[in-house]
Order: C-alpha cells, then sequence, then structure tokens
C-alpha cells in the first residue's frame, strides 16, 4: 500500500482511490460519487476538468476530497482546492493526486491541500522537507496565509 | 523607486537557494530533465540557440544607478559584456552558463533585483509607462499599483501554471506608452471626484492571434484592485484552454466566452472575495505610494537662453534635443532618452562599459535613476534643461547620443533567429538593413515618427502587429521571408496592422519600406504623420505600389 503525506507525516491513507468493490470506504469519481444514494465514509476525486462547486452540498460529510493533476504543468486543480476551502467551506482533507511532484507542493499547501499522493519516484522525505521550509511569507492572501501587507501593516 | 524591506529580501534570498538547490538536483540527475525544464522558465532561463539566456527582471522599467552597475558586472562576468533590453521593460543575458545561474541570481539579489516568473505559463514582469510620474499628461502615477501587482503576483501559489503566459500593463496618462490595448490585462487609471479609479480591459494580446482588449469593468475601486485580478486569473485558470497552446492564452477565452459572459463569471468569483482578507488596506497602499514621492526639484526657469541658442541650431545636439528631448510636467527640467538604436548594433544592445556610463549619467543628471521603455530604449526622466547640452556631449563620446528617438530607424526588434530558438528567421540583420537604407537624417526627421517593429516569428516579441510597419520572419520552404503589414498602433488608439500581401526575400525588405515611404510621402498632407496617411487612404495605395511589377 502507498504511504501519503498528510499533514507533514508519512501515513497509510485511510481512503485509497477505488478500483473495484466496494465503494462506501474508498474514493470515487465524482459521477459515481454524485449518483450514489448514500455517500457516508465516502471519499471523492475531481479530475482537473471537473467544477469541484458540483459536491458544495455535501461537502460537510466528505472525508476526502482528491485533485487529480494529470499532468504536473496543468495548475487547474489549484484553484479547485481554493475554491472547495474559501467557497464550499470544507474542512476534510484534500489529497493532491496524479502528476504530484515534490517542487510544487508548498504552492498546493498554500492552496489548500493537506494531503499528497506522490507521483512515482518522488522522494518523500525531500517532500517533507520541501513543505517544512518553504517561503518565509506569502505577497498574497491565500487560504492558509495572510497577504504580507497584513503583516507588514 | 521601491525599495525593498526585510520581508521582500527574504523573499529573493529564499529564491535563490530554491532556485540552486533545484540546478543541483538537476545537475546531479536526480531532478528529470522535462520538470527542470519548467521550474528553470518560471527563473527566466531558456536554452537557446547556441547558449541558455537569462532574462532579469525590471518591474515596470525602473532601475538604479547601483542595478545597472551590478548588471555591467554580471555581463562582465558572466557573460560576454553585453545585455540586451527587450520589449518587455527587462534585461537579458545572452550568454550565461546554466551552472552559474544561481550565482548571477544571489549577485541579483544583493541589489534587489531577480528574474522570477520572467518566462513560464505564469503572471510576467508587470509593465507601465516609462514617463510616469514626470509626463505633463499624467493623471496618477502608475508605478505604486504596478508594485502592487508584483508582489500580488510574485510567487502567486495558485497561478504557478496558467494555461499560458500571462502579461499585465498599467497605465495612468493620456498617451498610452504601456501598450494596454494588446495586453492580457490592462489597467487604466483615471480620475473620479478627486478619487482614483482603474479601467481593466482583458483579453488583448500579440502573438500568433492578435486582438485588442476588451474593457470587462468600466470602474474599479483602489482597494478592490488585486481582489479583482485574482478574480479574473482564477476564471482564466480554470477555463483556459490546455489542448491547445496556440489557443491557451485569455483573449481565447474571452472571445469563445463573450467579453460580456467573460465578465459576468469575473463578477460573480468576484464578489466571492471581493472584501475578504486580499482587500487591500489604505495602510498598504500609503506604504507603497511612499516609495514613489517626488525627487528633490529644484526651482528651475523652462527659460535657458544659453542651451536654447544651442537647441536653435541645427547641429548634432539640436537635432538630438528636437527628437529624443520631451517636456517634462516640472518647469526647467527634461525628459531625456537614449535611442539604443545605433546602425550595426542589435537594436537594445548595450555593452557593460556603457551601462556603467548610464548609470554614472543618471547619478549626475538625472537623481539616479533610469527607465527601461518598451521600445528598447532607456530614459533618464529628471535632467534639468540646462544640463542638457553637458549631457549630450558625454552621451556622445559614449555611442549614446542617436537622435532617431521615435523615428523610422528606432526599431523595435526581438533578438531572432540569430539567438532565439523560436524564430523562423533573423530579424537584426533586417533592422541592420532598414537603417543602412536610411542613412540620412533631415531624411528621416522629415518623414516624422513613425513605428517600425520587426519579429522574428508568430511569437511577436517584436510587437510586429502594432507597428505604423510590422515585419514578420516566417519561414518559407525552408527560406527566411518577410511579411510585411501596415497601419498597426500600439497606443491609445490601438490598430492592428494588416498584411500588405505575400512575403518578401531579406534582401528585397530594405526597398519595400522605401516604396511604402514613397507613397506616404507623395500622398502626405501638410504635417500628417505616416500613420494618419495610412488611415486616410487606406492600404490599397500601398499595396498597388509595392506589387506593380507583378
Amino acid at each position: 500500500m502507498n504511504k501519503i503525506i498528510k499533514d507533514g507525516e508519512l501515513v497509510t491513507p485511510e481512503y485509497e482511490i477505488f478500483e473495484s468493490g466496494e465503494a462506501k470506504g474508498s474514493i470515487v469519481p465524482l459521477e459515481t460519487f454524485l449518483a450514489l444514494t448514500d455517500k457516508s465514509n465516502t471519499g471523492v476525486w475531481i479530475d482537473a476538468h471537473e467544477e469541484v462547486e458540483t459536491i458544495a452540498a455535501f461537502v460537510q460529510d466528505i472525508p476526502v476530497v482528491a485533485l487529480n493533476f494529470p499532468v504536473f504543468a496543468d495548475g487547474r486543480a489549484y484553484s479547485s482546492a481554493n475554491i472547495l476551502r474559501r467557497v464550499c467551506g470544507y474542512t476534510g482533507e484534500i489529497r493532491a493526486m496524479g502528476d504530484v511532484r515534490i517542487d510544487q507542493l508548498e504552492q498546493m499547501s498554500r492552496c489548500g491541500f493537506n494531503a499528497y499522493a506522490l507521483a512515482h519516484g518522488q522522494d518523500a522525505e525531500k517532500a517533507m522537507g520541501v513543505l517544512i521550509q518553504g517561503f518565509s511569507y506569502s505577497y498574497q492572501a491565500t487560504v492558509s496565509q495572510p497577504a504580507l501587507f497584513a503583516l507588514r501593516a | 523607486m521601491y525599495v525593498y524591506d526585510e520581508y521582500d529580501q527574504k523573499m529573493v534570498d529564499e529564491r535563490v537557494a530554491q532556485y540552486r538547490d533545484q540546478t543541483n538536483r538537476y545537475l546531479s540527475g536526480e531532478l528529470p530533465a522535462d520538470e527542470f525544464l519548467h521550474l528553470r522558465l518560471r527563473n527566466g532561463l531558456y536554452i537557446q540557440r547556441l547558449a541558455p539566456m537569462l532574462r532579469i527582471a525590471v518591474p515596470y522599467g525602473m532601475l538604479s544607478s547601483r542595478q545597472l552597475r551590478k548588471i555591467a558586472h554580471i555581463t562582465r562576468q558572466y557573460d560576454r559584456g553585453f545585455c540586451h533590453f527587450t520589449t518587455r521593460q527587462n534585461i537579458q543575458l545572452n550568454w550565461p552558463v546554466l551552472e552559474q545561474v544561481p550565482d548571477i541570481l544571489e549577485e541579483l539579489a544583493s541589489v534587489q533585483m531577480h528574474t522570477i516568473q520572467t518566462s513560464g505559463n505564469c503572471i510576467r514582469n508587470t509593465t507601465s509607462d516609462q514617463f510616469a510620474a514626470v509626463a505633463p499628461d499624467e493623471i496618477e502615477d502608475p508605478r505604486p499599483w504596478a508594485e502592487l501587482i508584483r508582489q500580488w503576483s510574485t510567487f502567486h501559489p495558485e497561478f504557478n501554471w496558467l494555461p499560458r503566459k500571462f502579461k499585465i500593463a498599467v497605465t495612468g496618462a493620456r498617451r498610452d506608452r504601456a501598450a494596454i490595448q494588446v495586453h492580457d490585462i490592462g489597467i487604466r487609471l483615471f480620475e473620479k471626484s478627486g478619487q482614483t479609479r482603474f479601467e481593466i480591459l482583458a483579453g488583448g494580446g500579440l502573438g500568433r492571434t492578435p486582438v485588442i482588449g476588451t474593457v470587462i469593468r468600466e470602474e474599479l475601486e483602489p482597494h478592490h484592485l488585486l481582489t479583482y485580478l485574482e478574480a479574473i486569473l482564477r476564471v482564466y485558470n480554470r477555463y483556459g484552454r490546455r489542448d491547445n497552446k496556440y489557443k491557451a492564452r485569455i483573449k481565447i477565452l474571452v472571445r469563445a466566452m463573450t467579453p460580456e459572459v467573460f465578465a459576468e463569471k469575473v463578477e460573480a468569483e468576484w464578489q466571492t472575495l471581493k472584501d475578504g482578507s486580499g482587500m487591500l488596506s489604505e495602510v498598504e497602499i500609503d506604504r507603497v505610494k511612499k516609495h514613489f514621492t517626488e525627487p528633490d526639484y529644484e526651482h528651475l526657469d523652462d527659460h535657458v537662453p544659453e542651451v536654447d541658442d544651442l537647441i536653435s541650431d541645427s547641429s548634432g545636439f539640436g537635432a538630438w534635443v528636437k527628437q529624443n528631448v520631451k517636456p517634462h510636467k516640472k518647469p526647467g527640467y527634461c525628459i531625456v532618452t537614449l535611442a539604443l538604436k545605433n546602425t550595426a548594433v542589435a537594436p537594445g544592445d548595450v555593452t557593460d562599459e556603457q551601462l556603467e556610463i548610464i548609470a554614472d549619467l543618471a547619478d549626475k543628471y538625472s537623481f539616479g535613476e533610469v527607465r527601461v521603455t518598451h521600445e528598447q530604449n532607456v530614459t533618464l526622466a529628471d535632467v534639468p534643461k540646462k544640463a542638457l547640452h553637458d549631457l549630450w556631449s558625454e552621451l556622445a563620446t559614449a555611442s549614446l547620443a542617436s537622435p532617431n528617438l521615435g523615428l523610422l530607424t528606432d526599431i523595435i526588434c526581438c533578438p531572432g533567429g540569430d539567438y532565439c530558438s523560436l524564430a523562423n528567421a533573423k530579424s537584426i540583420p533586417v533592422a541592420e538593413a532598414i537603417q543602412r537604407q536610411f542613412d540620412d537624417l533631415g531624411y528621416l526627421h522629415d518623414l516624422g515618427e513613425m513605428d517600425v517593429n520587426i519579429s522574428g516569428c508568430m511569437n511577436a516579441c517584436g510587437h510586429h502587429h502594432v507597428g505604423n510597419i510590422g515585419i514578420l520572419g516566417v519561414d518559407k520552404k525552408g527560406s527566411e521571408f518577410y511579411q510585411v503589414s501596415i497601419g498597426g498602433s500600439g497606443y491609445e488608439d490601438a490598430a492592428l496592422a494588416k498584411i500588405l500581401g505575400p512575403s518578401f526575400a531579406q534582401d528585397d525588405v530594405p526597398t519595400v519600406i522605401q516604396t511604402l515611404i514613397d507613397v506616404y510621402l507623395n500622398n502626405r498632407q501638410e504635417d500628417e504623420k505616416f500613420i494618419d496617411t495610412y488611415r486616410r487612404i487606406g492600404i490599397d495605395p500601398y499595396k498597388q505600389a509595392v506589387y506593380a511589377n507583378e
């Protein structure tokens, strides 16, 4: 079982991407998720072209939302994470999945991700270092930090 | 100009360390080439035809003499003793060594400079009016706003992997010297009942599909500037095309959605964040504005008899003043622009020694600051009129007194096929051939102001779409040909140039330009400019003359 980084620690994920068998207790594709009558104890993964607003009504009960990076240079999931946290008020796990590379983890974290299923071949130890180091300040107001100008005032 | 505080400095220092680590991991084989490519691009490092190219950010074109001297040092120490001023007010080094780039960045950081986001699909350097705060036609200094945008866009975690590159320009004057209508976002400052307001345009751009931007918000209050930009960027990041890089700029999205629908989308997004923590505070606006206060101007007289006498003389000095010196808002001061367009020197190129001379002259005559212009020239913004002749003499000694600012030979030109791996054709030799064809200064002055812009490929770094005459290098069955267009403008009367017809061989380009000029001269009424004659008579007379023998 592949470990993920969650809240700064390397852990065995409680929920995994659905492949076969029981949907409950795993992370299912958006279309499947929306069709479920009983959504309890079920995670959802959302691809880069899909709109996170479609799960807005259910976010209180979703244990994990995984946002897919089809390729690392596709930046749509950053905005999806921002909207999930800021507009939908989602407080559970947001996991980066797909082509997740360590040099981008800090940006993901500042957009609201708190869990990372790294792409094959990425160094998890190094990844945790990247997350801890990061930049000392943020010029922008993000979901995790106030803008630097608030600090300067 | 803006001076870093401890926070700004720390961010830039941390970026140098981060990039050094990325470079080391790449060199050791730990970081794959495809991933390092994107990381180095976000740090301004391209791999070009002959060597890497490093693009250094010059925020809205402002440079101090100290920074100029550091650039001179870098070109000597790490490059071949010259650099290039770009059409986006930046500086490029043509021959750096990949392994030494982290050291160059450290040198730059020591004078509050960097290469952050000067390439890659992210928000690029914010550009503005090179005559900011000194032009008589200015409504408000755009630079504090450009600086606020610079900070907001720097390391923006959400907008570092956009569908395509993203360029923002700001103007605060009646004359649009920042070409805001051909930027992804254009911002025009205006005043309403004594208050600052912004007009926001989106979806302009050059490149493969040139488009004039559309106003998507007629009036925005200052404290909402950054949240509104955030809303635009979020809509673009989510919905801009990623399947085809030639259709990935925001202009394609705005056009596909229609500007009205795009504006509605932005408005809806903005409503969710406008009053949140990204809203600018008065304290922050004031803090940044304090960096752009007036220098210690003396009380001077506009009337300086000894200089006026020399100007009236049609000597080299008089010709230079007529063309390169513009009125200043303060009595007794002038705006001086050094045209970096000497024949046989690539447009926008300067040597290390010239950089140091410019730095010395800035200290001596212009409060130690210069501005890079998008026409690839350098402006000394605050020169006392009484010092004009002394300045000119010193400039002339350094080959920096070319009296052709704004004239036909003040050609805007990308590095082209001599350097750039994207180019289809060379551009520098074409510029030189035109400069050689038109080497009579009296004739050039008689022709008056006109913009000739040359790009070596469709990416349009030479902004050929907005040249009064635009020249585009094209590949035709493996040979370099040049498509000529006419009638473009990048100012407040922005217009896209129209293609004359089939392209020409390189050797024929000067003759074609001469033919276009002849049509102008034959049709000119009184002191009509080239562009005005074109607008009056249309493209047909030019076409007929150019293709008369076919």
